[in-house]
C-alpha cells in the first residue's frame, strides 16, 4: 500500500494510506482519549470523544474523530487545542446527560475539566458505543447481541430480550463495556465477581506461576476461537507468532519397568452442604482459596481481605467439611487440623482479626504439632469445640460485629453460640479422584469403598499393590500430610530401584497353568482375566498363561468349561478333597 | 439332642478369611459349625465345590468375598455374583432349598460383621433342618420318576 506523510503535533510520520490517525498516533505515543475504540474492531466513532483537528497546508480545518478518519498525504492533526478540548467536552456532556458518571466518565470529567455538565446527568450506565456489538459480532462471532430501537430509545440487546441461544457465556461483552454496564450473572442472579477468582481466569494463561514448562497454554474449553472459529485477539498480538492453535495432545508410548502411582487428591466441593453458604456468600472461602489468597503471588499479593479489599475483623474456620460426616466421607481427612492451625497463625499474623476455630477433635498427631497447637493457643486463637452448624447473615443489630452469623454448639461449656465474623474458611476434605477407580482399573489396581487406592498390605506393604511393578505414593492411597507424603514416596521410588536392580522377577508359585490336551480353545477365560495374563495363541489353537502375569485368583479355573485350567496350590483336587474332608 | 448342621465356608483369602481372622484375634465367638475352606478369590469358587459339598453332607454353604468394588483381583467377586445366583437355580433343580446357599461380602476389617453373618447363617440353616436330597431315577415311561427321599448317606 503507498505511504503518505503526515503531521501529528508537529511530529512527522509516514503511514499508510487510509489508515486511522488514532492508531498513528498511539503509535507515536500521543495519546488521544477515546471510550470506544479497540484495535482488533472496526472503528465506529460512536463516543466522539477521540476528537482532533485536521489541517491541510493552504488553511482548511475541521474537527473529525481520530479513530475512524483516514490519513491522506499533507494531513496535519492536532489534538490539544482549545478547539479540540472544548469539542471533547461538549461530547462528554453529552455522554453524561444519559449516563451517570461511571468511573471511566468520572476520570474523562476531571481530564476534561468538566464539573457540572449543562445537560443534566442521566441514569442509565450504557453510553451506545457498541463495544459489546462489535467484539460479539466481529471477534467471537456469536452474533448474540445487536442494537435495538431508534434515537433515544436505542438499546444493546438480545434479540426479542430473550436468552440468546447464540450466546456461548465467554463474557467478552462483559469484560470489553467501559462504564461496567454489561455484567455476568450466574445462575442463582449472583453477580460474578472476577476478583474473587483467585488465579488466573483467562483462556489462554500460564496455569500457576511456578509451572514447567513456563509458557502460556489455550485453556481449549474456555477459548473463543475453539467454539466460534473467530477470535485469534491472542495470535494477532502476539509478536512472535508463538500462538498454535492446532496444536493437540499427543499419544506418546514407553516402555517402562515400574510406574508410581501419585495422581494426588481431589478437593472436596462444599457447595452441596448449603448450610455453610458456599458459593452463596462472597467471604466463606474453600481452603484451597485462603490458601491461594495467603499465597504472596496472588492477586492480593498475599494480603487476606475480603471481598470488598477490607481486612476482615474476624474469622471462623470450619474443621470437618465433608469429613468425619456420615453424609459425605466418613473417614478423618488428617491433614485439615494442622493446616487450619497454619491459616490461624498466617491470619495473626497478616491481620488483626480475631479467630475462631471450630473443631470436632484436635488431632495434632505428627511431631511438634501438638507444641504448634499450643503456639497458637497462647498467641489468642479461639478454639470452639463443636463442629460449626451453619452460616447466615448476621441480624441487623450485630452487622457492625460481622456481616455472617457463625452458630455453632461449644460443647467444653455446653452452651450454643452465635458468634458474628466477617469470613468463613472452610476446611475442606481430601478426597479421592472421581475418576480414580476407572483409572485404577486401567492399571489392574483397585480402590476401596472411599476411592482410596488400596495398598497390598496395610502394615508390611504399604507402597506395593497387588499388581507388580506399581506402587503407590502419597494422598492418592489415603490421607496424608507432606511428610507422610515424601516419606511415602521415597520408599516408593526405593522400591522401584530394588525391582529394576535386581534385573529379574521373582514370582509367586502359585499361578495358573493350562493343559493344552483339555484346551478347547473357547476363549472364555481371556476375557475373565482382570491382570490380562491369557492370551490365545493362533497357532496352537490354545489359550496360554502369562506366569508373570498371573496372580493365581483362580477365576479362569473355575470359569473353564472343559477344566483344561489348574490353580496351582488350588487345585480342584485339593479343594475337593478339603471339603470332603471337613464334612466327614 | 438338637440340630447341629455342618456348614461349609469358601471364604477368600483376602477379606473374608482375613475378617474371620480378625474375628478370632478380637475374640468374637461364632458358631463351630461353620468350617472354612480358604481361596484365593470368591471367582475361584466353581459351583462344582457347592454341589459337591452338599453330596457330601452339608447342610448349607456360604461364600463371603470381598465387598463388589473392593476385590483383590479387581472384578474376581462380581464373577462369584452372577455364578452364585445361576448356582442356586441348579441347587432348585435338584430339590435343594436355595436358602442353604448364601453369598455374603466380609472385608478384612470386619470381624464383627463376620461373626453375625455365621451366626445368623447358623441358625437359618438350623431353622431349616438337616438336608433331605431326593434321589431322582430316570424313567423314560414315567419322566416324573418315584421320588425316594432318604439320608444323605444313602446318595454316597
Amino acid at each position: 500500500m503507498a505511504k503518505v506523510n503526515i503531521t501529528i503535533d508537529g511530529h512527522k510520520v509516514q503511514v499508510e494510506d487510509g489508515s486511522y490517525i488514532l492508531q498513528a498516533a498511539s503509535e507515536l505515543g500521543i495519546k488521544i482519549p477515546t471510550l470506544c475504540y479497540y484495535a482488533h474492531m472496526t472503528p465506529y466513532a460512536a463516543c466522539r470523544i477521540c476528537a482532533v483537528e485536521a489541517r491541510d497546508s493552504k488553511g482548511w480545518s475541521k474537527i473529525v474523530t481520530a479513530c475512524n478518519y483516514p490519513a491522506w498525504e499533507g494531513l496535519q492533526i492536532v489534538t490539544d487545542t482549545p478547539r479540540v478540548l472544548n469539542a471533547r467536552r461538549i461530547n462528554l456532556e453529552m455522554l453524561l446527560s444519559r449516563c451517570k458518571p461511571v468511573p471511566v466518565l468520572q476520570d474523562l470529567m476531571n481530564q476534561l475539566g468538566v464539573t457540572e455538565p449543562r445537560w443534566g446527568i442521566g441514569e442509565d450506565t450504557c453510553i451506545k458505543c457498541g463495544l459489546c456489538v462489535r467484539i460479539c459480532d466481529e471477534v467471537v462471532g456469536a452474533h448474540a447481541l445487536s442494537f435495538s430501537n431508534r434515537g433515544i430509545n436505542r438499546e444493546v440487546s438480545t434479540p426479542f430480550h430473550l436468552e440468546s441461544d447464540d450466546c456461548i457465556l465467554c463474557g467478552a461483552c462483559a469484560t470489553y463495556c467501559p462504564t461496567g454496564h454489561i455484567k455476568m450473572t450466574d445462575i442463582e442472579g449472583r453477580i460474578l465477581h472476577s476478583e474473587l477468582n483467585l488465579g488466573p481466569n483467562s483462556a489462554i494463561r500460564i496455569s500457576f506461576r511456578q509451572a514447567i514448562p513456563n509458557v502460556p497454554r489455550i485453556h481449549t474449553n474456555q477459548c473463543i476461537h475453539t467454539k466460534t472459529g473467530g477470535c485469534k485477539i491472542c495470535e494477532k498480538v502476539c509478536q512472535k507468532d508463538a500462538i498454535n492453535f492446532k496444536d493437540k495432545d499427543v499419544i506418546e508410548e514407553f516402555d517402562i519397568g515400574a510406574v508410581v502411582v501419585a495422581t494426588g487428591f481431589q478437593d472436596f466441593d462444599p457447595t452441596p452442604m448449603k448450610q455453610f453458604g458456599y458459593g452463596k456468600y462472597a467471604n466463606v472461602l474453600s481452603a484451597i482459596e485462603f490458601e491461594q489468597m495467603n499465597n504472596a503471588a496472588s492477586p492480593t499479593g498475599g494480603k487476606i481481605v475480603m471481598e470488598n479489599g477490607e481486612e476482615p475483623r474476624s474469622i471462623a474456620m470450619l474443621h470437618c467439611i465433608g469429613s468425619r460426616d456420615d453424609n459425605y466421607h466418613k473417614y478423618c481427612s488428617r491433614v485439615c487440623c494442622m493446616y487450619a492451625l497454619k491459616f490461624a497463625h498466617l491470619a495473626v499474623e497478616k491481620t488483626k482479626a480475631d479467630i475462631y476455630q471450630c473443631y470436632i477433635d484436635m488431632r495434632a498427631f505428627g511431631k511438634g504439632y501438638e507444641e504448634f497447637y499450643h503456639r497458637l493457643l497462647e498467641e489468642g486463637v479461639q478454639v470452639i469445640r463443636g463442629k460449626g452448624a451453619e452460616i447466615v447473615p448476621s441480624p441487623k443489630a450485630r452487622q457492625k460485629e460481622g456481616a455472617l452469623l457463625l452458630k455453632c454448639e461449644d460443647t467444653l461449656i455446653s452452651k450454643y453460640r452465635e458468634i458474628p465474623v466477617d469470613m468463613v474458611v472452610l476446611c475442606t476434605a481430601l478426597e479421592a479422584h472421581s475418576n480414580a477407580s476407572a483409572f485404577g482399573r486401567k492399571l489392574s489396581i483397585s480402590t476401596g469403598a472411599d476411592g482410596w487406592f488400596i495398598e497390598a498390605h496395610p502394615k508390611l506393604a504399604p507402597v506395593s499393590t497387588t499388581t507388580d511393578g506399581i506402587y503407590l505414593a502419597g494422598v492418592c492411597q489415603g490421607p496424608k500430610d507432606i511428610p507422610d507424603t515424601v516419606a511415602q514416596g521415597g520408599a516408593a521410588a526405593g522400591q522401584v530401584l530394588k525391582l529394576l536392580g535386581q534385573g529379574e522377577l521373582y514370582l509367586d508359585a502359585a499361578y495358573a497353568v493350562i493343559d493344552e490336551e483339555l484346551c478347547s480353545g473357547c476363549k472364555i477365560c481371556n476375557g475373565m482375566c482382570p491382570y490380562t495374563a491369557i492370551s490365545f495363541n493362533e497357532l496352537k489353537k490354545v489359550s496360554e498363561v502369562n506366569a508373570a502375569l498371573c496372580k493365581a485368583c483362580g477365576t479362569c479355573v473355575a470359569a473353564c468349561p472343559s477344566g483344561a485350567i489348574t490353580a496351582r496350590h488350588f487345585t480342584d483336587e485339593q479343594i475337593f478333597a478339603q471339603i470332603e474332608g471337613i464334612l466327614q | 439332642m438338637s440340630f447341629e448342621p455342618k456348614i461349609l465356608g469358601i471364604l477368600c483369602n483376602w477379606c473374608s478369611y482375613t475378617g474371620a481372622d480378625l474375628a478370632g484375634t478380637a475374640r468374637m465367638k461364632y458358631p463351630a459349625n461353620m468350617m472354612s475352606v480358604r481361596v484365593m478369590c470368591s471367582g475361584r469358587v466353581d459351583p462344582g465345590f457347592i454341589l459337591d459339598a452338599f453330596k457330601c453332607g452339608a447342610d448349607g454353604v456360604l461364600i463371603c468375598g470381598c465387598h463388589p468394588g473392593d476385590c483383590h483381583y479387581v472384578e474376581g467377586n462380581y464373577k462369584c455374583m452372577r455364578r452364585i445366583p445361576l448356582t442356586a437355580l441348579v441347587l432348585k433343580g435338584l430339590g435343594i432349598d436355595p436358602a442353604r446357599l448364601r453369598l455374603e461380602w466380609v472385608s478384612a476389617s470386619e470381624g464383627g460383621r463376620f461373626q453375625e453373618v455365621v451366626t445368623e447363617f447358623t441358625e437359618q440353616i438350623r431353622a431349616l433342618g438337616p438336608l433331605k436330597l431326593q434321589e431322582w431315577k430316570f424313567d423314560p415311561v414315567n419322566p416324573s420318576g418315584d421320588k425316594v427321599t432318604t439320608q444323605t448317606e444313602a446318595v454316597r
